[in-house]
């Protein structure tokens, strides 16, 4: 499949979207203005990137505790999410869920979810409203390696194959649950040979290739809105960063060369190479769109810091939806 | 003039979902066993041969994923009916029903809506052992963003049930398995009753009894004894457990000055605690005894019937509690 400059250079921009936005988070966390934990998504944008570039608006996607990515591939507004990020009034939640459940239903973002494995299931129920509503749309679970040893992901799975629903399982295979490396919390080296077991094809692409993503992306989506049933996806990826924060604690678990042969591969600098030696795009029209989003966020960060915090009687609004209300 | 017609509770549970289903498309039901063999208790019986496969899901045993499928469906806008075959299954479905379908609404700043209804079985007295008898409501009332109901007789199910589908809030819905054969008049027209209002079941002016589910009953059967003897005893059945109409509860308490409160489940740290502290709180002055408590032992719910009939409350063992409450002399009296 030929991918128009068009596709590619949206793919792009949904990567340095990311990256931006998460490097700005990180710092903002280094100098403690950000409450919370944060995990960042640096490194693995390829494949929100990738999978959202697939997707409509009324696509659904449901992620994971490192779900910014998720949100700002999905077309997230960069005010909003800083916002949120701080805890104010104007965030995608109003400063009451944060980083760990940044949403926007309007763009059919279910939910970043500090449960693992917790959003495969609701991603079943958004596919079943979409089979049930007979409209076409598809929706995306995202997570981890780790959380393919919950049992929600099983269950999540066989359900959705029992009842061939249209989603697709988008498994970012970053090599470590946490701090424990993958070799020693399961016995397989490839996620995607789960999915036989559930009777659903897998395919495993590299995590870093955002073209790679997109197209493995794309065929699966397809598959699902013509009625034809789960497939998963697994991205063998790497976080940059820590599991949470950027330093956490200083302690290792991953060695500096392993973390230094993988940011060899980052999916944004590798992807603009291959464009200007392809003379698809140029280093100055790279540069642009950069530097315009580098403006989006400076302005987010402002517009979040300027924005009121919640006031203490919002602790008890929205626990309920009232009656006759919507 | 509501028709003279008698169904059972579980009869009663099925026309408010088939009235339900017949009125709204978007409400559908999904479960184990609840389509094609109409579910164990009968209460999903007939349905799926009106409503077809779609609209009347068979799902693989998979709690996490029978809640999550409702959770994510009633977010996409759907009304879903998700079926918990016993209400001991749901600790296996924790995860969703409390940090996904309870908090989901505040979470996301209201956003939001999560029309989900979660039907069970609950209680004891089949000999159904320790994993298939435990009256669990505690831990649900707990839980900002859900809504608990448990009705103790038909024609509050049928109500109440519709209530429920139409809640735009995570609700659980508790059907006491041994009431299910229990029939009662119940109008064939659709009806609701309001989710969060008390039903006194029986007036009266000596003693208040608050019980649900099947315990209503048997308090209301332990009135009936008292009766002999002059004792005039108030039964308020509060049918919601969250939110709790604690209003009626105390209105009455200021009336009779002592108080019962009778429930299935383990008495320590049961909703039996939390009404006892809001009588406390809201009635203080016009208490003439301390809040009585009545509940299980406890222990797991045990197994032989010589035993589990030790375990549970009933309406001897109410008659019993109300006597000693209302034994306790006024101080100075």
């Amino acid at each position: 499949m030929e991918l128009s400059r068009v596709v590619l250079m949206d793919l792009h921009r949904r990567m340095v979207r990311i990256r931006l936005f998460e490097e700005a988070a990180g710092r903002l966390a280094e100098a403690a203005k950000l409450p919370g934990f944060l995990h960042l998504y640096v490194g693995e944008e390829a494949v929100a990137a990738g999978v959202c570039g697939a997707l409509t608006d009324q696509d659904q996607i449901t992620s994971t505790h490192r779900g910014h990515g998720h949100l700002v591939a999905k077309g997230g507004d960069f005010n909003r999410m800083m916002a949120e990020l701080m805890g104010k009034s104007t965030g995608y939640c109003k400063g009451k869920g944060g980083s760990m459940h940044i949403s926007d239903l309007n763009l059919g973002m279910l939910g970043a979810n500090g449960i693992v494995g917790a959003g495969s299931p609701i991603a079943v129920g958004a596919a079943f409203a979409n089979k049930y509503n007979k409209n076409g749309n598809v929706a995306v679970a995202f997570f981890g390696d780790g959380a393919t040893n919950i049992g929600a992901f099983h269950e999540a799975a066989n359900m959705a194959c029992a009842l061939n629903l249209p989603i697709v399982f988008a498994c970012e295979n970053n090599e470590y649950g946490e701090f424990t490396p993958r070799h020693v919390t399961m016995a397989i080296t490839d996620i995607v040979d789960r999915a036989a077991g559930y009777g659903m094809p897998g395919v495993i692409v590299d995590g870093m290739d955002v073209v790679a993503v997109h197209e493995a992306a794309s065929e699966a989506v397809a598959r699902a809105r013509r009625g034809e049933g789960p497939s998963l996806i697994e991205a063998k990826t790497y976080r940059f960063y820590n599991h949470h924060g950027v330093q956490n604690l200083g302690l290792k678990y991953r060695s500096d060369d392993e973390v230094a042969e993988w940011k060899q591969r980052d999916p944004i600098f590798s992807f603009e190479e291959r464009m200007v030696e392809a003379g698809q795009a140029t280093t100055t029209d790279f540069e642009a769109v950069w530097a315009q989003l580098r403006a989006d966020i400076e302005a987010a960060i402002q517009f979040a810091e300027e924005s009121p915090l919640p006031t203490s009687d919002m602790v008890l609004a929205d626990v309920y939806t009232l009656m006759g209300a919507k | 003039m509501a028709t003279e017609r008698k169904l059972s509770y579980v009869m009663a549970f099925n026309e408010a979902v088939r009235q339900c289903m017949e009125d709204d498309p978007n409400v559908f039901c999904a479960g184990e066993d609840i389509g094609a063999y109409g579910g164990v208790f009968g209460t999903y019986a007939g349905l799926q041969k009106t409503f077809g496969p779609e609209r009347m899901v068979d799902t693989p045993i998979s709690e996490q994923a029978i809640i999550g499928l409702g959770v994510g469906a009633a977010v996409a806008g759907l009304r879903p009916v998700v079926d918990l075959m016993f209400m001991d299954f749901m600790l296996v479905a924790m995860d969703q029903i409390v940090n996904q379908a309870a908090k989901i609404k505040y979470m996301f700043g209201g956003v939001a809506v999560v029309p989900l209804t979660i039907t069970t079985a609950g209680g004891g007295g089949l000999s159904a052992g320790a994993q298939h008898s435990q009256s669990l409501e505690a831990l649900l009332c707990h839980i900002p963003g859900l809504k608990v109901v448990y009705p103790s007789n038909p024609y509050d199910m049928k109500g109440l049930m519709r209530s429920c589908i139409e809640e735009n809030n995570p609700t659980v819905m508790v059907k006491h398995k041994r009431l299910l054969g229990m029939t009662g008049l119940v109008p064939e027209e659709r009806y609701s009753i309001p989710l969060g209002v008390a039903n006194v079941m029986k007036p009266g002016s000596d003693v208040t009894v608050v019980a649900w589910g099947r315990m209503a009953n048997e308090a209301v059967a332990a009135a009936e004894m008292l009766e002999a003897d002059g004792i005039s005893v108030e039964v308020i059945d509060p049918r919601t457990l969250q939110p709790l109409d604690t209003a009626t509860i105390v209105e009455s308490v200021r009336r009779t000055h002592r108080v019962v409160v009778v429930h299935e489940a383990v008495q320590f740290g049961g909703l039996g605690a939390e009404i006892a502290a809001q009588i406390q709180h809201e009635a203080f002055d016009y208490l003439d005894a301390p809040v009585e408590r009545i509940g299980a032992p406890f222990s797991p719910v045990p197994f032989s019937p010589a035993l589990e009939s030790h375990y549970l409350p009933d309406a001897r063992s109410i008659a019993a509690g109300i006597r000693a409450t209302l034994a306790r002399p006024l101080v100075g009296g």
